[in-house]
């Protein structure tokens, strides 16, 4: 049986160089910046802009897309500082009033265009569309987020992961309303929060396999 | 005195942070110097959560395991005290979870063994010592199942040093131990029918 004393030479013994990781804000601006470049180049490349460009006189519109964009880097720099030991919780906040904002200005516009259209406002607009649009850019993204994360061997895998989830979720909605140029229904509206939700519970899940010696390995020495 | 304690733990800090500063150059004394010096604040920590003294020196061990694969986390320019004890804390507390599941799986009762008013009872002792034993069905085990066992059972080592001794991971020794465990209830269980 190995004493303390006996684990502490042992470790010592092992001890080589390791590479720092750079600050939390510093790795999250970089990868943000990336994503970014990425999505600026398919936005430019394939999007219908000139439409989207016109939406933005829509104040609510406008108010959506900021909460959107917000929840998105808000979760991103929140994964990022909550994967590192002892910084504190409270980043976890962070996206939360972006994400109030979303949903505040998003439900709003669905209840407008109820009330302007009576209950062709519950109809299923182009969602079956934007929900496979949402799964097809959130996974790879998320595993690109993911895989830098787990430099960090966090501590708290599931949560880190599901706050990354959200921000990949946020992200994929902000790349969906340069494609989605027109007004969203209820039904729209839940079925991309469905898809939101199945790349932040994907996300979680990984952060879980993590402990079970999976995509994310333990803190411990395997 | 509270400035004074205030003063000592700012030292401290500062110490600890240049001594892991050293460790991630590959500083193996100045390593050696920062793990010894933390044990007693980390076994404080872990104090809150746990009362066995086998207990808390598990995860003490499990925080100094963490703390050598995430070392590189470690930012000097921060203070290094809020990094260690957010490591302790967490790893404190996956340890009472990891106990209180082991308590729910364990039975311990005295009597059971002692019980022998019910015949059937004494008839189900009787059988069970004509079972070939224990060690014998041990034995024949596959060699990592076998090595498990015997590691976390019969020499009732932790986890974290069952997997430092045998270079197995944490998961794997889970396994291997639920699938010995499985097929000695089999084969056990079949004899004594």
């Amino acid at each position: 049986m190995e004493t303390t004393e006996q684990l502490i030479t042992r470790l010592a013994a092992q001890a080589r160089p390791v590479r720092r990781l750079r600050p939390p804000m510093v790795r999250a601006v970089l990868w943000l910046v990336g994503m970014g470049g990425v999505g600026g180049v398919a936005i430019a490349l394939f999007s219908n802009l000139d439409v989207t460009i016109g939406r933005l006189s829509e104040p609510l519109l406008l108010a959506e897309l900021i909460g959107i964009l917000g929840t998105a880097i808000g979760a991103v720099i929140a994964a990022f500082y909550l994967s590192v030991p002892g910084r504190s919780s409270r980043w976890g906040l962070v996206p939360i009033p972006f994400f109030v904002l979303w949903m505040a200005s998003s439900g709003d516009n669905c209840y407008q265009d109820w009330l302007v259209h009576g209950t062709d406002g519950w109809a299923l607009g182009e969602s079956f569309a934007c929900f496979r649009f949402i799964l097809m850019t959130g996974v790879p993204i998320a595993l690109s987020l993911l895989l830098i994360l787990r430099r960090a061997h966090p501590l708290a895998p599931i949560r880190v992961a599901a706050i990354a989830g959200l921000g990949v979720a946020a992200m994929a909605a902000f790349l969906l309303q340069f494609f989605h140029t027109f007004d969203i229904t209820f039904l729209d509206l839940a079925v991309h929060l469905a898809a939101g939700a199945m790349v932040a519970a994907g996300s979680a899940l990984v952060g879980l396999s993590r402990r079970r010696g999976g995509f994310m390995p333990p803190a411990r020495p395997m | 005195m509270a400035a004074g304690k205030d003063i000592h733990d700012s030292e401290r800090d500062k110490v600890w942070s240049r001594l892991m500063a050293a460790a991630q150059t590959g500083d193996q004394h100045a390593y050696a110097r920062l793990l010894h010096d933390v044990v007693p604040y980390v076994r404080a920590i872990i104090r809150s959560h746990h009362r066995t003294a086998d207990r808390i020196e598990d995860i003490v061990q499990d925080v100094l395991l963490t703390v050598h694969r995430v070392r590189h986390t470690y930012d000097p320019s921060r203070p290094f005290v809020p990094w260690i004890a957010a490591i302790a804390r967490r790893r404190s507390i996956d340890g009472l979870r990891r106990w209180r599941r082991t308590d729910m799986a364990e039975l311990f009762d005295q009597q059971a063994y002692e019980t022998f008013a019910d015949p059937r009872a004494k008839r189900e002792s009787e059988t069970s010592d004509r079972v070939a034993g224990l060690g014998d069905a041990i034995a024949a085990l596959p060699a990592k199942q076998r090595q498990a066992v015997e590691m976390l059972k019969l020499r009732e080592m932790s986890l974290a040093e069952a997997s430092g001794k045998s270079g197995k991971s944490i998961a794997a020794l889970k396994v291997n131990v639920h699938r010995a465990i499985k097929a000695l209830r089999a084969r056990l269980g079949k004899e004594v029918r």
